[in-house]
């Protein structure tokens, strides 16, 4: 007897996907001031003038979902996540030529 | 049970102050926070710390769980003598914060449990947890596209308010194309909503297994390609493995180490992006072993007006 198997196939998280504010508030479960006070900060950019033409790239919910664990776990700041995060992404580029080399 | 030592958790002694013991798990924490850390085990000592700042941080539980003594090992075999926690008012009120899901049963037993009964009459509803976990696969895999049965641990509260792990076994498809650091979002795959509302979401983050002959960057996949003098000299065809199996590829002739090769498409492609196979050369020079090879190489040393170090100016 052959078990029948159901695939899930998910929603990939890339650059090409974008998505709107509300989409962004929906995934990451967060208010939409949240979200002014990250662009603000430099965290996320938006593509679009307004917040109705905004559209974020999938990368802006992993953004997102790291500053609220900072936030949380760390008791860091949004400048202070701001920062985090742009040495995080740093120190992974520098590891990624590390192992190259 | 096994017994938690929480100073050495924060490698701190027993006699710290509490100014102490918050700048200790502070430092512990900034290390050990999943985000920050690469380290295997980093999400596991990050709990541990939590847990023993959740104890140590109070006074009352402090002193109660000091009454154990010193000599307590961690990991050792523990059990709490009856009434140790007379005199001590914190029973029953739970934690104070945190989160507490990854809790041992060490501090739930001693401390009590996430969700008292008193909690849980009211009439609570609230979206499920989204999950994060990363997932390993092969290069093969993200460049054909593939299935996977991936099982997962994750934490639920039992009828008795005891958090147990239990295995969560998923089927999800790996798209082709999918690169490292990306992520798949699995819809209600997360942990089940409270009082009927909605499960989370499941983040796959995917990371490449190590691979004998590729790797990649982004959607590139590198290779280095032994060759010899001759093949780079004077040119040649040859065969190059890549992940959708072996090509024939044109060295140019007057090929040098180091020069890099370009196979279009030959990458992480999706519908959309293409990602190149990007070879790079490198000369192997075979050992002179007879008199005759040695030959060879003495008449190539006469016949070639050669200097490999014009640069240096020498």
């Amino acid at each position: 007897m052959t078990e029948q198997r159901i695939y899930i196939q998910g929603m990939i998280l890339n650059e090409e996907t974008r998505c709107t504010l509300a989409e962004l508030c929906r995934l990451c479960g967060v208010s939409a001031e949240l979200v002014h006070d990250m662009i603000e900060e430099g965290i996320l950019s938006p593509d679009g003038h307004s917040p109705q033409e905004w559209l974020f790239t999938f990368v802006a919910i992993k953004r997102v979902q790291t500053t609220l664990r900072l936030q949380q776990d760390l008791r860091i700041n949004l400048p202070g996540c701001a920062l985090a995060l742009e040495l995080l992404e740093e120190l992974e580029e520098l590891r990624r030529l590390s192992r190259r080399n | 049970m096994e017994y938690k030592d929480y100073y050495q958790i924060l490698g701190i002694t027993r006699d710290a102050t509490q100014d102490q013991i918050k700048q200790a798990y502070r430092k512990v924490a900034r290390k050990y926070h999943p985000d920050v850390s690469k380290e295997r085990d980093a999400e596991a000592k990050f709990k541990n710390a939590g847990e023993a700042y959740e104890v140590l941080k109070d006074p009352e539980k402090r002193a109660a769980y000091d009454k154990f003594g010193a000599n307590w090992r961690d990991g050792q075999n523990f059990e709490p003598p009856p009434n140790w926690d007379a005199g001590f008012e914190f029973r029953g009120a739970g934690y104070t914060g945190g989160d507490a899901s990854g809790f041992s049963d060490f501090f739930e037993s001693l401390f009590g449990h996430a969700h008292t009964d008193q909690q849980r009459q009211h009439v609570f509803k609230m979206k499920g947890e989204d999950q994060h976990a990363k997932i390993l696969i092969s290069l093969a895999d993200a460049y054909f596209g593939a299935k996977q049965t991936l099982t997962l641990t994750r934490p639920a509260v039992d009828t008795s308010g005891h958090v147990k792990t239990t295995p969560h076994t998923l089927h999800v498809v790996i798209p082709q194309g999918i690169i490292a650091g990306q992520r798949i979002r699995l819809e209600g795959q997360g942990l089940p909503g409270y009082g009927g509302s909605p499960p989370g979401d499941l983040f796959l983050e995917v990371a490449f297994q190590e691979d004998r002959l590729f790797h990649a960057e982004k959607r590139d996949i590198h290779l280095t390609l032994p060759i010899a003098p001759w093949e780079a000299a004077l040119g040649a065809t040859l065969t190059v493995p890549t992940l959708g199996g072996n090509v024939q590829v044109k060295i140019p002739p007057g090929s040098q180490g180091g020069k890099k090769l370009r196979l279009k498409g030959k990458g992480l492609s999706t519908g959309t992006q293409r990602g190149d196979q990007i070879i790079t050369l490198h000369i192997v020079v075979p050992e002179a072993n007879t008199e005759e090879q040695r030959n060879l190489y003495a008449t190539m040393a006469k016949t070639m007006p050669f200097n490999p170090r014009s640069e240096l100016g020498i």
